[in-house]
């Protein structure tokens, strides 16, 4: 049973932290009177927003359709009324509000009829549409929606992997997955095996679990002989980041995704267990993705597992697990390693979110001040992607992003390695975010830019061009009126100022129409700077009104 | 705002890592102190002193704060490391000196801790190598090589009032690497120069058992990971196989490869000079080759060049060279085909 | 001593005639300097320098008729680049009014007449209508120029600053905990 590994270069042994959230099972959260329920789940284009305020929704109705090719849906957590669409706080690094749908719960959770999919017989196409209106996207972190990742294309899928490695510490959600719904996650990988006509399919789970492999063992010698065909269950030894899904592949296979590629370039395709769990979900029971299990732990009373919906307020989850006790510095989102600090627990559970840590000073302790970088090459060292971090530090700290992105800063997978090892305690991944945001930024305008020049390249050949032919155009008429004496009347262009004038005077009204806001009960000073500003709109519309420019006889 | 990750392996920090390399020195300290006598204590605190006083002044001229960078280790480093490199009996002024220019120069002029393109304690040396030749042989001999073992007072007269109840003369003796290349080019038959008071059973008498624990804090060091073996064990191959390919050649002008490793400063340079992070090369190749050509070179100053020892000219040529040896030594990155030189 | 001088000056003779040929050799036709500081300028097309254009500005600069602190969309960073290419002193900002945020035009639908003078005004055409029409604004195109705003009769169009959101949000640079402590 013993596959040759392929051990990939540098990785760490972070302090694991499993045992505090693995050993209680998998809890249920209560209903709670309200979910936020973001738009921007998933990696691609945000869904459409499909309900309005007011609109009274049922479980799994989908309140957001997929839009553009990568999206997929996002539905409703429980029956109740849409009482809001608007910003609200995302789980995300900036803190910044994001497009959401607020549902008040009505108590009853009462569904839409759940349609069971048939899928050994189905069409490929139809029922990678259905998985996209289902709503499944990766639950491993990436959250790239799945139906995408389950069309092999014109690429022949020889290997599934399947990542159940959970390098992060603290995260124990796959760990329990797998240890409590071993022979269902086991029947969605069928599934995704059949979509991807795969014939191998190799699942890698970190040593540390031996619950979990046994678990899944077990449910591989209870599933269908031609299910489990070609189905291995491979112990990984624990480093991190073996859940890196590049360092997973090359783990199990010895392959290297090519730098900018993906593993579909070596005919391997990589899955998360928890999205074989969603996908078994929607699949064989027709039910949407609406909740995924969340662990939280850390500094709260009751560390676990949770079925958390998705749109639970992160607040909400923190409290089903005892709350934070005394002491608490904050959370994180994600692990240690990968995850960001939580800006506001208002924010809700999305299918992103694998964990919620409760930090306080003894297990996160604030970051030692930086020292300068003193090439002990520690970081090149525990580099995963073999990359010399402090090389690309360097170039980043001075801003000199072309060195830093020749020094291959893209392959960057911000596993945090490097910092964790640095003797100087320098933040170097902060350094490779923000270097990557600059490029990208930089990129953006540089588009936005040469947009600009071409369109006005474009522009002011046109105008030439139509001077040009108007002087054609004019020279050819008085050649024809020359021997037709008298001269015409403009009356066109007369009338074209008149027509102008009156919509001019319509709009004058209209604006006049529209009552100013909050002007009532001003201070004199105030009131007199108004009063002066609308003299010199009123003198600048003047001047507008009655010019002897050109603009009016085009 | 800080980012991911948010822990910290906890166990490391530039202070920690000065302080194994101090401490992975102190067997060859002590037996440099037993074999040599007390001296090295007094020089050892000299330039301890100095380099404290130095690095104060300069980061409080820098605007940096104080405490981080003068907890960090890293200027006693590069005292301990001058202290052993150079004579013990030497007038105070010379550590004094070697400082200066091992701090000052070679560390602050370069930006500081982490800046510097050549090996502070090696700048010190060379500078007092270069200035004052006459001083720098105040090497004193090892026991049983010279007729009066020095006592910690007598040794803090000589450095600092240059005389005291000793004179230079009854304490001091020229090194076996200085012996030999004065002897060879004199066309003293091998043997006759081996039975000499200096030299010991494969080296240097002293020096054998001072780089021997030299050696063994060395692996030390290699054990606790705090060196990759890259450098020692390319450096000490250069100086193999350079110092074995003459002695096959020519065995009456060369000596053999085991002298070379134990008499001098080849495995101080090895272990503790040469893979000073700051200036030596990064890059696992980059490394070997750094360090490979430095044992090269070591061997050659030794036989050709007019100072008693190569490691320090060495080292200094090869820090040079680590930009680009490092530009050129790229490792493959995963996911890419081929090493791309960037 | 004569043969001395007679021979530098042979060498210098031969040396600037090889460098003469050279430069009259491999001139270089199009003159790159131009494209090259159109590159950096942020091609908003707004006329603020002075030139109707980001590329008659570039042209200037070149020739040494226009200084290069003259564009206010390109900020500081565009003053910095534009000097190292010419290898000259960066300079501040001839407008200190500091950099303005990123912003695009919008038209208040209720007040649009349809005049078609803003569209003239545009100078990447990101204003789509016709006469009569109500005109839009298409966000994605427009630099920010604001030379659709003194041609409106109505003044219906506003400058709104593009917002920080999730998609366009930027990692800062890292706080450095050593010059604070300083």
């Amino acid at each position: 049973m013993s596959r040759r590994l392929f051990p990939f270069h540098g990785g760490v042994h972070p302090e694991p932290h499993k045992r505090e959230s693995n050993t209680t099972p998998i809890r249920a959260m209560p209903l709670l009177p309200r979910y936020v329920v973001p738009m921007r789940q998933h990696i691609g284009e945000p869904a459409r927003p499909t309900v309005h305020v007011g609109d009274h929704v049922l479980r799994g109705q989908i309140i957001g359709e997929a839009q553009g090719y990568v999206s997929t849906a996002v539905h409703a957590p429980t029956s109740g009324r849409v009482v809001a669409l608007e910003p609200r706080p995302a789980a995300h690094p900036s803190g910044l509000y994001d497009l959401a749908v607020v549902i008040e719960a009505d108590g009853d959770d009462r569904a839409v009829a759940f349609q069971p999919l048939d899928w050994r017989n189905m069409d490929a196409s139809a029922l990678r549409n259905r998985v996209r209106d289902l709503g499944v996207a990766g639950l491993g972190g990436a959250v790239f929606p799945s139906y995408v990742k389950l069309n092999p294309g014109a690429q022949r899928i020889h290997t599934l992997i399947v990542n159940g490695a959970e390098c992060e510490p603290w995260i124990t959600c796959d760990d329990r997955l797998m240890r409590e719904r071993a022979g269902e996650t086991l029947r969605g990988i069928a599934i995704m095996r059949h979509c991807l006509a795969a014939e191998r399919v190799l699942i890698g789970i970190e040593d540390n679990k031996p619950e979990a492999i046994a678990a899944m063992r077990a449910a591989l010698a209870a599933l269908d002989a031609d299910d489990a065909r070609g189905v291995e269950i491979v112990a990984v030894p624990s480093i991190y980041p073996a859940g890196g899904g590049k360092q997973l592949t090359y783990l199990l296979t010895g392959l290297e995704t090519p730098s900018g590629g993906r593993s579909t370039d070596l005919g391997i395709q990589v899955f998360n267990v928890g999205t074989a769990y969603a996908l078994w979900r929607a699949v064989e029971l027709g039910e949407p993705l609406i909740s995924r299990v969340v662990t939280v732990t850390g500094h709260v009373a009751a560390p676990g597992n949770f079925e958390a919906r998705l749109g639970t307020p992160l607040v909400d989850l923190i409290a089903a697990a005892g709350g934070e006790l005394p002491g608490a510095t904050g959370q994180i989102v994600g692990g240690p390693m990968m995850g960001f600090d939580l800006m506001d627990d208002a924010a809700p559970v999305t299918k992103a979110v694998n964990c919620v840590i409760v930090k306080n000073a003894t297990l996160f302790p604030p970051r030692a001040p930086d020292l300068p970088c003193i090439r002990c090459d520690a970081c090149a060292r525990a580099c995963p992607v073999v990359l010399q971090p402090f090389d690309l530090y360097w170039y980043s700290r001075a801003k000199d992003f072309g060195r830093a992105q020749s020094y291959h800063l893209f392959d960057c997978i911000e596993c945090g390695c490097c910092s964790y090892v640095c003797p100087s305690h320098i933040p170097l991944v902060d350094y490779f975010r923000y270097a990557k945001s600059e490029i990208w930024q930089r990129e953006r305008e540089k588009l936005a830019a040469d947009q600009a020049r071409q369109r006005h390249e474009f522009k002011t050949f046109r105008l030439e061009r139509e001077k040009r032919e108007k002087a054609e155009k004019f020279a050819k008429a008085a050649e024809k009126t020359k021997a037709a004496a008298g001269a015409p009347v403009d009356a066109d262009a007369e009338r074209k100022q008149a027509l102008l004038k009156a919509a001019m005077e319509r709009a004058q009204k209209a604006k006049e129409a529209v009552q100013p806001k909050n002007v009532d009960n001003l201070p004199p000073a105030v009131q007199r700077e108004i009063d002066e500003i609308e003299a010199r709109r009123a003198a600048a519309r003047d001047a507008a009104e009655h010019p002897a420019d050109a603009g009016a006889d085009k | 705002m800080t980012g991911s990750p948010h822990v910290h392996v906890g166990n490391t920090s530039v202070a920690a890592v000065m302080a194994k390399v101090m401490a992975a020195l102190i067997p060859g300290t002590i037996a440099h102190a037993w074999f040599f006598g007390p001296g090295i204590w007094v020089s050892l605190l000299l330039c301890g002193l100095f380099a404290l006083v130095l690095e104060a002044l300069l980061l409080r001229l820098r605007g940096l704060p104080l405490k981080p960078f003068l907890g960090d280790g890293s200027v006693l480093l590069t005292a301990w490391l001058l202290a052993l490199s150079l004579p013990t009996l030497a007038p105070w002024w010379l550590y004094l000196i070697g400082t200066l220019f091992a701090v000052v120069v070679a560390k602050h002029l370069y930006g500081g801790l982490g800046q510097n393109l050549f090996n502070p304690a090696m700048v010190g040396y060379a500078a007092l190598i270069i200035g004052f030749p006459a001083y720098m042989t105040l090497w004193p001999g090892p026991i049983g090589a010279v007729d009066h073992s020095l006592t910690l007072w007598e040794a803090f007269d000589l450095v600092f009032a240059g005389q005291g109840a000793v004179s230079h003369d009854a304490v001091t003796a020229a090194t076996a690497l200085d012996t030999w290349r004065t002897q060879t080019r004199l066309g003293t038959p091998v043997d006759d120069i081996l039975t000499r008071p200096m030299f010991g059973w494969i080296g240097a008498r002293g020096h054998e058992i001072v780089a021997a624990m030299y050696l063994l804090g060395g692996l030390l060091l290699l054990s606790a990971r705090v060196i990759t073996w890259h450098i020692p064990v390319a450096f000490l191959a250069g100086i193999v196989l350079t110092s074995g390919a003459l002695h096959l050649i020519d065995p009456a002008a060369h000596a053999d490869p085991l002298f070379h490793l134990f008499s001098g400063a080849a495995m101080l340079g090895a272990f503790f000079i040469a893979t000073d992070p700051v200036t030596a090369a990064s890059t696992p190749r980059g490394k070997l080759i750094y360090a490979g050509l430095a044992g090269f070179l070591v061997v050659v100053i030794r036989t050709w060049g007019a100072y008693p020892d190569g490691v320090a000219f060495a080292v200094l040529l090869m820090n040079a060279c680590v930009p680009f040896i490092d530009d050129y030594t790229h490792p493959r990155v995963f996911g890419h085909k081929r090493a791309s030189k960037p | 001593m004569l043969s001395a001088i007679l021979v530098m000056a042979g060498i210098g003779l031969v040396l600037g005639g090889i460098l003469g040929w050279a430069s009259i050799r491999y001139r270089v036709q199009d003159d790159p300097l131009v494209e090259k500081i159109d590159a950096i300028l942020p091609q908003t097309q707004c006329g603020q320098c002075g030139y109707p254009g980001c590329k008659p500005y570039a042209e200037a600069i070149s020739k040494g008729e226009a200084d290069i602190n003259l564009c206010p969309p390109g900020g500081e960073d565009g003053v910095r680049r534009l000097a190292e290419l010419l290898g000259v002193e960066p300079k501040p900002l001839s407008d200190d009014a500091g950099p303005k945020p990123r912003s695009v035009a919008v038209i208040d639908e209720n007040l649009c007449i349809g005049c078609t003078l803003c569209i003239q005004a545009c100078p990447v055409d990101a204003i789509v209508g016709a006469a009569k029409q109500m005109h839009v604004i298409v966000a994605d195109q427009c630099t920010g120029c604001e030379l659709c705003l003194p041609p409106c009769p109505v003044d219906c169009i506003s400058m709104q600053v593009i917002k920080e959101d999730v998609t366009n949000w930027k990692w800062r640079y890292p706080v450095h905990m050593m010059k604070r402590v300083a």
